[in-house]
């Protein structure tokens, strides 16, 4: 899947990454009858290389990582409180009741309005602002810094500091009643017409550094040279943008958007934090994973919480396959059969 | 080992070229609309942190009769009162050992499989790959419902480690695929001429790897540290009694206890629990550009 990450497209760097070919080299030239051992050592030798340096991380990796969502597809199929081993084998029925959930269809809603929302609201945004960063302003690093803040600072206590300011006594309300705005004062985070858009306000100023730095990153990869050709060939600063820019960092906006669809599909904290499941419930906010949390392990349901794990990662991957194939797919050329091994 | 040498300059000018240094050339002032987009941006990403931090110096009866007013008198009492408790600080030892320790497990195992992901040549390493890039779909919220009954049957339920080890593994995905590019891009030839030299692959690693990948290196670090001093539900789950909380259980706690009523504590305790990572950040700021622009652009 997102091999694009790490899949190097960069055409200088190819020919230097060619790990290994060393060792090709050295094997494939005609070896004197006595090298032999010692060559079936060497490749002993490195398959042990192999299994130290790779054998920890990929245990980790696989006991905690898949083994957990292979255990929610075993669950997923008993009704079960949590104590001792499941038996109680239930077949479909905790899917079925899932996929009828007249409130699941209402979380899934949710979800994929956030998805839409936060690829259509942050992505123009963060490309804007991180072409704005990108030019020679003073102070810039200090800009930076402070962006970067509501990202780096954690959901707990974003939601802490934003249920307070939001709610209908709080200060954002008081501030619109100073400035004269007393019509603009609402139950920001309890009308059910409104909550979810504060939400969306809400990740969008928390995760939008995220992706500014992401595309700082990418324009930071781009030569100069390409610019001060386009400036000397007489192209304008819009142009420039445009034509080169924008293109080039075409990579690094489809990877952000498909962090950024998973990310949309998963949201848990902020709304548990700021609204809990049940009020989540009623403000219109809730999300899948509140669903799963609400329902599962709170209602120590864990066969059904499981099954809802089962969904939500099914629906991710779907969307993931479905982006890769029509998104990412001119990123990933080669990198199918070619992931890693450049 | 002249070769060596000539080499890893060779290289540091390639890691000058990716990132290079504007500064010199950017001494001019710019567009002004720039400056004000620039502050109107800054305001709106601050003002919030800055009502945390500020509301922290007020009384609950300032914030009752005026919520959005500044603090008059300052108050200091909430922040004296907090970092005088053993909860602040036992949170704070709890978030510093699970955040040290997941920070290293995830550098420690992610550049020795990377290190074999980019450096080996063997059959199965395009799938190694895979495996982890796929990881990137399977975030702790889905795998969160069977990962708390596996480390309730370890006996890991309310204990740091039950924390730690499942931060390692969900931490894994992002740290491979950032550092992989980065070993790739060392140059084959720097590895023949330590190969010449008679060092090891594993010499190689130790003496040329490990140094050449720093900027890939801190930038997981700073991932995998920010990840878990922020990291909610796991703890959430994991975490029963107070002695073993984590700071952001401990935010959630008071709002949740006696002290429900009391916003200026709260926000002094909020405010204290976001200091180090705000620190720890403003440090490594750079550092964190520089080492996604390889991971960005490959």
């Amino acid at each position: 899947m997102s091999d694009t990450l790490g899949t190097d497209t960069a055409p200088g760097r190819q020919s230097q990454g060619t790990p290994g070919a060393g060792d090709a080299g050295r094997s494939a030239s005609p070896a004197p009858p006595r090298a032999a051992g010692r060559r079936r050592s060497g490749r002993a030798r490195m398959r042990l290389e192999i299994a130290i340096l790779s054998g920890p991380a990929i245990l980790v990796f696989l006991a905690f990582v898949i083994f957990p969502v292979v255990l929610a597809a075993y669950y997923g199929f008993y009704r079960w409180k949590g104590y001792g081993d499941p038996t109680d084998w239930v077949g479909l029925d905790n899917y079925k009741l899932i996929l009828t959930d007249p409130a699941f269809h209402e979380v899934l809603t949710h979800n994929l309005l956030i998805v839409v929302l936060s690829l259509v609201v942050q992505g123009p945004l963060a490309v804007g602002l991180a072409l704005l960063l990108n030019q020679k302003i003073r102070g810039r690093s200090v800009i930076r810094i402070l962006i970067f803040v509501p990202y780096v600072i954690s959901e707990i206590i974003v939601g802490t500091g934003w249920g307070l300011l939001l709610q209908s006594n709080g200060a954002v309300n008081d501030l619109l009643g100073k400035l004269g705005l007393e019509s603009w004062q609402h139950d920001w985070l309890s009308d059910p017409d409104l909550a979810l858009w504060t939400l969306m306000a809400i990740i969008t100023w928390k995760y939008i550094g995220f992706a500014v730095i992401l595309m700082l990153a990418g324009l930071q990869s781009i030569p100069d040279e390409l610019f001060e050709a386009a400036e000397i060939d007489g192209a304008s600063y819009w142009q420039i943008q445009r034509r080169i820019t924008l293109p080039l960092l075409g990579p690094t906006i489809r990877i952000w958007g498909f962090l950024s669809i998973i990310g949309s599909l998963q949201l848990f904290d902020l709304v548990f934090i700021i609204w809990g499941p049940y009020i989540a419930g009623t403000a219109g906010t809730s999300t899948m994973a509140i669903y799963m949390v609400a329902e599962g392990r709170n209602a120590a349901n864990f066969g059904y919480g499981s099954a809802i794990a089962v969904v939500m990662f099914v629906i991710s991957m779907f969307v993931a396959l479905l982006y890769q194939r029509f998104v990412l797919r001119r990123d990933l050329q080669g990198a199918v059969t070619d992931g890693g091994s450049r | 080992m002249s070769v060596t040498t000539a080499k890893s300059a060779n290289l540091s000018a390639i890691a000058r070229r990716r990132r290079p240094d504007r500064r010199g050339a950017g001494q001019k002032w710019g567009n002004p609309f720039t400056y004000f987009v620039a502050l109107v941006l800054i305001g709106v990403c601050i003002a919030p942190v800055l009502f945390i931090v500020l509301g922290g110096f007020r009384t609950n009866s300032q914030f009752t009769t005026d919520p959005s007013g500044l603090p008059s008198p300052w108050s200091f009492s909430n922040y004296t009162d907090v970092l005088a408790t053993q909860t602040f600080w036992g949170q704070f030892a709890n978030s510093i050992v699970v955040g040290l320790a997941s920070t290293v497990g995830i550098v420690v195992l992610g550049l020795m499989v990377s290190f074999v992901i980019a450096r080996y040549d063997f059959r199965f390493k395009g799938a190694m790959y895979s495996l982890f890039a796929a990881g990137l779909m399977f975030p702790l919220v889905i795998a969160i419902t069977p990962l708390y009954i596996m480390i309730k049957n370890l006996g890991l339920i309310d204990n740091l480690l039950g924390i730690i080890i499942p931060q390692i593994a969900f931490g894994l995905p992002t740290t491979v695929i950032i550092l992989v590019p980065f070993l790739k891009a060392i140059p084959k030839e720097l590895e023949e001429a330590a190969s010449i030299d008679g060092t090891s692959r594993l010499g190689f690693f130790f003496r040329m790897v490990i140094p050449l990948s720093t900027p890939g290196v801190v930038t997981v670090s700073i991932l995998g540290f920010l990840g878990s001093w922020n990291n909610y539900l796991l703890p959430l789950y994991v975490l029963n009694s107070q002695a073993n909380y984590t700071l952001p259980l401990g935010v959630q706690a008071l709002s949740a206890s006696q002290y429900s009523q009391d916003t200026a504590r709260i926000l002094a305790f909020t405010s204290l629990a976001m200091l180090p990572a705000l620190i720890f950040f403003s440090i490594f700021e750079k550092k964190i550009v520089g080492g996604l622009t390889g991971a960005v652009k490959g």
